[in-house]
C-alpha cells in the first residue's frame, strides 16, 4: 500500500518501491535522475465538470472586478488626458503644433467656447469643456464654435467627424474671419491603415489645406477628391493614392459637419 | 535555482531571436499582423516591443496558473488573461503615457489576437516553470520584433522613399534618374513576399530549417 512511484527523468521508466532504484534498469541514470511522483487523493481534479465551471466563474469575476477597478480609479486622470489632447488639436488646426503646455498655449489663443444658435448667432458656452463633439452635436444639439486670435485676427474653429475605412475619424478646421478661407486643419483618426489612410493625420495631406475656399454658393464646396482629380483647385484637396477610402471619409466628414454649421457661416451680420 | 542562466535557459531565449527557431519564419506565428503594420518602420518597432512585453508577462501568468487550468478551457483561460493585460496596460498608458497609448491604440487589437501569444501559451508556458516562459516569451518577442522592422526597414524604403520617416530617395538626383517610389510595397501582399525571402534566406544558410 505504502508503495511510491518514482520516474526516470532521462528515459521515462517508472520504478515502485519505497526509494528510488540505485540506477535505472533502462538507461543506466542515477538515483538522483529519479523524481518521486506525487498523486493521492487530496490532488484536484482539474478536469471535473464542477472544477471547470468554478474556475470559469472566478476567473471572469475576478478579471471584471480587476478591470473594474483600474478603469474607475484612472479615469480622473485619463479624462484629464483627453481635454489636453483636445486642447492640442484645437491648436493644431491653427497650425500651432508640437506644443509643450497645451494648456497654456491654448488659454493665450482661444478666446472663447461658443455655441452656435439656430439663426446663425453665438452665446457663450457656460457648460464644461466638451471633448466629444459628436455627441454634443447629435444628443445636446450644442453645435461648438472655438473663437481664436492669432496674431490679433479673429480664427473660427469648427470640430468635425466621421468615419474612413476601419474607425472614426475626426479633426478641427479653422477658417479665417471671412467665414470662407481655411486658416489650417487638423485630422486625426482612430485605426486608419498606416502609410496609407492614416496619412490624413500628416502635416503634408493637411499642409494643402490653407487658402482653400469653404463656401461656394452657399454650399459646402470643401472637399477632398481622388489623388490627381482636381477640378476646382480653389476647393478641393488631393486625396491620397491608396487611401481612398479615408480620403472620402474626410471628404464626407467635411461636408456634413461644416454643413450643420452653415446658418453661421453664411450669417454675415457682426455679432 | 541558481541556474537562471543554464544553457538550456539560454537556448530558449535566443533560439527564436536568431533564425533556428524564428516564431514569424520557422514556427508561422504573427503573419497576419505582419502584413498590417509594417508599411512603415515605426509602427512596426512600436508592434515589436509590445508583443515582446505582453508575451512575456502573459506568459508568466499562464505559467504560474498552468497546474490549475482545467483543460477543456485552456485557451479560453489563456485569452481572458491576454485581453485583460493588453487592456489593463492600455488603460495605464492612456492616464500616464497619453501619446504613447495614442500611437498604440490601433495595435491593442491586434496585440490580442496576435498568433504569437496563444502560440507560445500554449506550446511553451503550459508545461514549462515562470522564468523559462518569460525568457521564451521575450525570445519570441524580439524574434518577432526583429523579422517586423526587416520587412518595415524594405516596405518604407521602397515604397516611400523614406526611413522613420526621414527623406532618403526623394532627392533631386535620385528623382533625376526617373526613379519613382514603388506603391506596391505598401501594400499587404509585399509584406509576404518580403517575410518569404527572409525565409528562403534562412533555408538556404540553415539545411535543417529544409524539410527532408
Amino acid at each position: 500500500m505504502a508503495t511510491k512511484k518514482f520516474r526516470c527523468k532521462v528515459c521515462g521508466y517508472v520504478h515502485e518501491g519505497n526509494s528510488a532504484p540505485d540506477k535505472c534498469p533502462i538507461c543506466n541514470a542515477p538515483a538522483s535522475e529519479f523524481e518521486e511522483i506525487k498523486e493521492g487523493k487530496s490532488k484536484l481534479d482539474t478536469n471535473s465538470n464542477v472544477y471547470t465551471i468554478f474556475y470559469a466563474s472566478v476567473m471572469v469575476i475576478v478579471v471584471a472586478f480587476l478591470l473594474a477597478f483600474v478603469s474607475s480609479s484612472l479615469r480622473a486622470t485619463q479624462n484629464k488626458n483627453v481635454e489636453l489632447d483636445t486642447k492640442k488639436q484645437i491648436l493644431a488646426a491653427l497650425n500651432i503644433r508640437g506644443v509643450k503646455d497645451a494648456e497654456a498655449e491654448y488659454n493665450k489663443y482661444i478666446k472663447a467656447d461658443m455655441l452656435v444658435n439656430e439663426d446663425g448667432t453665438l452665446t457663450e458656452n457656460t457648460g464644461a469643456f466638451a471633448t466629444a463633439y459628436e455627441k454634443e452635436a447629435k444628443e445636446n444639439n450644442r453645435l461648438h464654435v472655438f473663437v481664436a486670435e492669432v496674431d490679433g485676427q479673429k480664427k473660427y474653429i469648427f470640430p468635425v467627424y466621421g468615419a474612413g475605412l476601419w474607425g472614426a475619424i475626426w479633426g478641427y478646421v479653422a477658417l479665417d474671419s471671412d467665414k470662407n478661407t481655411v486658416y489650417g486643419v487638423y485630422f486625426s483618426h482612430a485605426s486608419e491603415t498606416p502609410g496609407l489612410g492614416a496619412e490624413i493625420a500628416s502635416e503634408h495631406f493637411q499642409g494643402e489645406f490653407p487658402g482653400k475656399k469653404t463656401l461656394e454658393d452657399g454650399d459646402i464646396a470643401l472637399g477632398v477628391v481622388k489623388y490627381g482629380k482636381v477640378e476646382k483647385p480653389e476647393y478641393q484637396v488631393d486625396g491620397i493614392s491608396g487611401g481612398t477610402i479615408t480620403s472620402v471619409g474626410v471628404n464626407d466628414m467635411l461636408r456634413k459637419c461644416l454643413n450643420s454649421y452653415k446658418s453661421f457661416l453664411t450669417n454675415n451680420k457682426e455679432e | 535555482m541558481g541556474q537562471l542562466f543554464s544553457k538550456k535557459n539560454k537556448e530558449v531565449f535566443s533560439t527564436p531571436i536568431g533564425s533556428m527557431n524564428n516564431p514569424v519564419t520557422v514556427q508561422v506565428l504573427g503573419i497576419c499582423s505582419a502584413l498590417a503594420v509594417t508599411a512603415k518602420l515605426e509602427p512596426a518597432i512600436v508592434m515589436g516591443l509590445s508583443v515582446t512585453v505582453i508575451t512575456a508577462f502573459s506568459n508568466v501568468v499562464i505559467s504560474f496558473l498552468r497546474k490549475t487550468i482545467p483543460n477543456r478551457i485552456r485557451i479560453i483561460v489563456q485569452l481572458v488573461v491576454v485581453a485583460a493585460l493588453v487592456t489593463i496596460v492600455s488603460e495605464i498608458l492612456k492616464a500616464f503615457a497619453y501619446d504613447v497609448s495614442v500611437q498604440l491604440s490601433v495595435y491593442v487589437g491586434l496585440i490580442i489576437t496576435n498568433c504569437i501569444l496563444m502560440g507560445r501559451l500554449e506550446a511553451f508556458a503550459m508545461q514549462n516553470a515562470p522564468w523559462e516562459s518569460f525568457l521564451d516569451g521575450v525570445g519570441n518577442g524580439l524574434g518577432y520584433a526583429k523579422i517586423l522592422i526587416i520587412v518595415a526597414f524594405f516596405r518604407e524604403l521602397l515604397g516611400s522613399g523614406t526611413i522613420l520617416g526621414f527623406n532618403i530617395l526623394n532627392y533631386n538626383p535620385i528623382k533625376e534618374t526617373g526613379y519613382v517610389n514603388n506603391g506596391l510595397m505598401l501594400m499587404p501582399p509585399m509584406a509576404l513576399i518580403i517575410v518569404a525571402c527572409i525565409i528562403w534566406y534562412d533555408r538556404s544558410r540553415h539545411r535543417d530549417l529544409q524539410e527532408k
